[in-house]
Formats: C-alpha cells, structure tokens, sequence
C-alpha cells in the first residue's frame, strides 16, 4: 500500500492504495465517489470516464498513482453545468448508466472544441456506448451547446 | 481491479529508468516498462500480464518529445496518440492513430504503447515502417539508434531492460502525399479488419498493412510488383502474391474476406495516390 494525496473535484484528498489500484477503484472505493461506473473495466464502455488535466480519461485504464499531482474532476464535481440541465432538457438518458461517462467526456469535448463540428463530435462520443441506444438524445443535447456558444459568440461580436 | 500488487516507479531519466530495470531484475520483481499502460491494465486484470513492478517511462523528457531537429521529426514514445493528431506535423502518423482504439482510449495510449504492444494490429508503427524511421533504445550499454526495418520484424526486437525511447523520421517524409484507411467489418467502431497505409515518395509507392496478417509489416515484395508496368488491376493480382502467410482468419473476417477487402483497397488508394489508371 502507499498513501498519495491525490486531487479530486477541487479538493487534496489523502488515500491508501495499492499502485496496481486503478484510478476507477480508488475513486469509488477509497474515496467514495461512486459516479464513475465500472462497465466493462476494459477501456471499451467509457461508463468510468472522468477528466484528468482537463482531458477525458477511462478511469479503469489509469491507475490510481498515475492520478498523482494530476487534476481530476468527477461527475461529482461537475454541479450544475450547463451539459448536465441539456441532458434533462433533451432526455439524454435512459437507464442513466452510462450518463455520468458521457456527460464527462462532452464536458471535456466542450471546454477543448467550443465550436465543434459533427466529426468531432463523433469523434469523441464514439468512446462511449449507451446499452439503451439514446445516442440521438445525447447527440442533440451536446448540439444545443454548441448552438448556445455560436449565439453567444456571434452576440459578442454584434457588441463590439 | 488488478488481481495482484506491483510497486511502481517514475524515473525522471532515461538512466534512472534503465538502473531501476536491472535492479528490480536482480531483485526478481519481473519488472516492465510502463508507458501508457492500457495494456498492462487490461491483460493483467485477465492474469496475461504478471509483474511484480512497473516502471512508468512517461515522466523521462526524451520520451515527451515532439519536435524537429537536424531535419528529422523526433517522436517521443511516451506521447498519447492523441497529443500526436492534435500537434499533426506527420499527417500521415495523425491518420494512421486515429484509428487505434477511440478518442478517450487514445488519450491514454501512447505511440511507443501501442508499437510495443502486444495486440496484433500495432497501427502506429506502420508510417514509420514506410518512411525508413529510426528507433533510439535505451538500454543498459545506454542509448543506440538503428532502422526500424533491422528492429522491427513482426514485432520490435528488444533485449530484455531495454525500452523504447523516440522515433526519428526524415523530415523530407512528412511532406509526402499518402493515403490511410482502416477498414471494419461493421460500422465505424467495430474492431478493425485492415489498416493500409501507403506512401508516395520521389520514386516509388511504398505500402505497409495491419490487420492482414498477425503482426503489422512494410510490404516490400509486394511494392515491387506494383510498381511494375500493366494495368492497376494486375499489377495488383501479382502484389497479392506476395503477401506474407498466415493471412488471419477470425471472427473479425476469414482469410478469404481479408484478401478481397485489401484488394479493393490497394484499387481505391493507389487510384487515389497515382491518378487515373485503365
């Protein structure tokens, strides 16, 4: 076992763990934070996804050490964004299992691609698989956004 | 959950790392090198891979860099592929990483991870067979730089502690017009079938495959067919024979399905790269 303090949702977390812990086991079991979801645990699913740096990361192909002097935001430290009230508006989920990997790979799509196009998009939803097929919701949802940001650049540049 | 315990390292040079190999070596831990480690993870959670150490090269700034110097590109082997496409100064290694895994995945996977690795397809290695690259290895004599086609036969050829630390390619290469595709069965994110890349350099078209056989290859017999006069079509049927055996046959695709397949691509990509042919 080591103890590492480790950076999660804006707060310095001291933990034990094994250095063959993977950063999804650390988050749910020694810290609680069960949002991330363990699906398949092999890199294909992205239920487990959190961002790390600002960058969405398979938090079942990471270890927990590698999270070390790392940034890392959970869906639990996402309150109240933006991508999350789009989600309930367009009923971007069914089971809602997958919802919180997807809602943090489109936080972190949002904050690198503010004006993505379809192929991004795709690009970065195809990393994760929703079992209830509600791709067409989240697809709108995440595009609702981006219609957001175009408006609010274009009245920005009406302003000046 | 990884059903066994390892100790991890993070060197900061490339001889703290290759020090901490021959130590743990001695100690019996089995070490391995770490890079982006998504194979590590994946196969040691099945129990396929068993270390009692990992030593993660990521934190080694020689295995970060991305730059051109001497005019040669220098490709870090710890780079995520995605750092790769988002820089893109070699397009054509852009294309060929974008078709590993999924975008998140390759946030993670890193190029030297992916050559090393022990999946066949290893499609990152593939620009660099076509453009005569070099690989410098760490090892414990320290660094030594040699082709990529004298290390890489299948699979790279490495001593044991020795790790893979860049990638250097002519800087004449990255310029050159080429064409990338990875064929699946189904969709756009099914497993791959084939990845076929191929280069148009000064004199020759160069060719090299993943997913055809079980290991990537530079494929050399069958440029020299191709390059021979005749009609597309032909010069095609006779590359074909010489495609390394044994050609996969699996639930992806039968052998037979993975020859049609190619063929209809070396037609598209190489009309594509040469212009009209009868």
């Amino acid at each position: 076992m080591i103890s590492a303090r480790l950076t999660v949702n804006d707060e310095e977390r001291e933990v034990a763990f094994r250095p063959s812990d993977t950063l999804l086991f650390v988050l749910r079991e020694k810290l609680g934070l069960t949002g991330a979801k363990p699906g398949c645990l092999n890199g294909d699913c992205g239920a487990c996804t959190v961002n790390v740096n600002g960058t969405a990361m398979k938090s079942c192909l990471m270890l927990g050490v590698e999270g070390v002097n790392q940034t890392i935001l959970t869906i639990e430290g996402l309150k109240d964004s933006p991508i999350q009230h789009a989600f309930i508006e367009h009923f971007a989920f069914q089971c809602g299992y997958c919802t919180p990997g997807f809602i943090m790979n489109i936080n972190s799509l949002l904050k690198k691609h503010p004006n993505a196009d379809d192929s991004t998009i795709k690009e970065f939803l195809s990393s994760n698989i929703c079992r209830c097929t509600g791709y067409q919701e989240i697809e709108k949802a995440v595009k609702s956004l981006l219609k957001i940001n175009r408006e609010d650049k274009a009245g920005l540049q009406n302003d000046e | 959950m990884l059903p066994y315990d390892f100790d991890y390292y993070l060197p900061k040079t490339v001889g703290e790392g290759v020090r901490l190999f021959q130590q743990l070596e001695r100690e019996g831990k089995n070490p391995v090198y770490y890079s982006g480690g998504t194979e590590i993870i994946t196969l040691g959670r099945l129990n396929l891979v068993e270390t009692n150490a990992v030593i993660d090269i990521k934190a080694i700034g020689e295995c970060k860099e991305l730059t051109i110097k001497d005019q040669r590109l220098i490709v870090g082997s710890a780079l995520s592929l995605t750092a790769i496409e988002e820089e893109n100064v070699f397009p054509l290694l852009s294309k060929a990483a974008s078709g590993v895994a999924d975008h998140t995945a390759r946030n993670k996977i890193t190029v030297g991870g992916n050559i090393c690795g022990q999946i066949f397809y290893r499609e990152a290695v593939l620009p660099f067979l076509l453009t005569d690259s070099h690989a410098v290895i760490a090892g414990k004599s320290g660094l030594r730089q040699a082709p990529i086609h004298q290390l890489f036969n299948q699979k790279l050829k490495l001593q044991k502690g020795e790790f893979l630390v860049q990638l250097h390619t002519d800087r004449r290469f990255l310029t050159m017009p080429y064409v990338c595709v990875k064929r699946r069965q189904q969709w756009d994110t099914g497993y791959p079938l084939i990845t076929v890349a191929v280069i148009k350099t000064e004199n020759e078209t160069r060719i090299a495959i993943s997913g055809l056989c079980p290991f990537p290859f530079r494929a050399f017999e069958m440029e020299k067919a191709i390059q021979q006069g005749g009609p597309l079509g032909d010069r095609i049927q006779e590359g074909l024979r010489h495609v390394p055996q044994p050609v996969l046959d699996d639930v992806e695709g039968s052998s037979g399905y993975r020859m049609f397949v190619l063929e209809q691509m070396l037609q598209d990509m190489l009309r594509e790269l040469e212009g009209n042919h009868p």
